[in-house]
């Protein structure tokens, strides 16, 4: 199969980049999968994980919370607004940080910090789903 | 004439602050690399969103959202103004803010109101006691240790939800770029409406750029996009200030450094003088004494 090049920046990170067979990606309007030659398209990503087959066979799994999927001539570029490689998570910190986020939604005083303990959780939920188990 | 015991104490206080001065600046140094690496970690992710950006742009046609093109009006400006938390940094916060205080007189003579917000309280602490009633807000990022995009993201929100309240029509983004650890340029620029970068400085992309597919749809992807290239924006700005900070901190502890060794020279050659004027004086009252017996 032919390869071309992918990258995968968040704005903290440079995270891959390389040439790969093929990458499915969570597009807004559901999964899509983009090989060599595909056709221009400019999508925003929701949450999800992203799965990158390398030339060798090796697959590569990252987690990303919402973004952006540029896909061109020269290649295919994701901003996300967060990335993670799956490998990097610890199941078990993320449901610790659940338990955390849900009491921090109990404790809050002040609707902000309600709100932002909420969005914090909405995140962290939908990792946990990500990751699956 | 101070006597022996004050230039004793005048040189062991001048030693002290060089000590302080010298591990502030080792400090700075240690600091610099790591905002150093954060600045260039961050730098593809905008190079690659000004590019996408600019494909984006290239294909509206007439007007578009207010973020790109303004809401027409050109009678309130904001200004952000990113500086420091802190100081002893030699001349880094006082050239952003004189910068912006240039900006600031000139489109008031052109009869424009003006707002400042201020992140960072060194920039906060200037303005105030000329602009006191032009200072909306103070963001600190004191307890912020690195700079993450959370804490820009933050800032570019508030931004966005002042502008469609109608609470500005054009905003300014001051800071100071990093361009070597002797070397940081104040620089402004306009976030709102946006910039949109030529495409000549982005990546060259080949083949038609015509027959983009959008998913959902161009009007839905700008208007996610330009609210985020806002954080995005305010993030680089953010990082690179930190970069700049340390730089300017570090090269001015040097000088202090430097300045300090120059001092304890020259008290100790006073000092051995004086000691030494002291000597003979006792001696010649001795000899001069033992002479008259």
């Amino acid at each position: 199969m032919a390869a071309f090049h992918f990258e995968l920046v968040s704005p903290e990170k440079h995270l891959f980049s390389g040439d790969v067979e093929s990458v499915v990606a969570p597009g807004a309007d559901g999964q899509f999968t983009v090989l060599k030659d595909h056709a221009p398209v400019m999508t925003t990503l929701k949450a999800g994980v992203v799965t990158v087959a390398g030339g060798d066979g090796k697959v590569e799994k990252l987690f990303v919370r919402g973004g952006f999927a540029d896909v061109n001539a020269s290649g295919f570029t994701i901003l996300a607004e967060q990335a993670i490689p799956l490998a990097d998570i610890d199941v078990a910190k993320v449901d610790a940080d659940i338990q955390d986020a849900r009491e921090d939604i109990a404790d809050a005083t002040s609707d902000e910090a309600r709100l932002a303990a909420s969005d914090k959780l909405a995140q962290l939920q939908e990792l946990r789903a990500a990751i699956g188990g | 004439m101070p006597s022996l015991k004050d230039l004793r104490n005048r040189i062991s206080s001048v030693k002290a602050t060089q000590k302080i001065t010298k591990a502030m600046q080792m400090v700075a140094a240690a600091k610099l690399r790591r905002a150093q690496s954060a600045a260039e970690a961050a730098r593809p992710y905008a190079e690659r969103m000004d590019s996408v950006l600019a494909n984006l742009a290239a294909g509206v046609t007439a007007g578009g959202p207010p973020l790109l093109a303004g809401n027409g009006k050109d009678d309130t400006h904001l200004l952000i103004v990113a500086t420091a938390e802190r100081g002893l940094c030699g001349a880094f916060n006082s050239s952003i803010v004189r910068l912006a205080r240039e900006h600031i007189t000139r489109l008031q003579d052109q009869g424009k109101t003006v707002k400042i917000l201020c992140v960072g309280k060194k920039g906060f602490e200037q303005l105030r006691r000329q602009y006191e009633r032009n200072i909306i807000e103070l963001i600190e990022l004191r307890g912020v240790k690195q700079i993450g995009f959370n804490n820009a993201d933050e800032i570019g929100k508030k931004i966005i939800r002042m502008f469609e309240d109608g609470g500005f029509d054009v905003a300014t983004l001051f800071f100071s770029r990093f361009k070597s650890v002797i070397a940081q340029i104040p620089t402004q620029q306009q976030i709102i409406p946006a910039q949109i970068p030529s495409n000549e400085n982005a990546p060259a992309v080949e083949g038609p750029q015509a027959s983009y597919e959008y998913e959902p749809g161009q009007d839905e992807i700008l208007s996610t996009l330009l609210p985020r290239n806002i954080s995005v924006q305010v993030f680089r700005a953010l990082l690179e200030n930190a970069a700049s900070e340390q730089g300017a901190r570090m090269s001015a502890m040097d000088n202090a450094t430097r300045n300090a060794g120059d001092m304890i020279k020259k008290q100790t050659t006073i000092y051995n003088r004086s000691r030494q004027a002291m000597i003979t004086k006792e001696l010649i009252e001795i000899i001069s004494g033992a002479e008259a017996l």
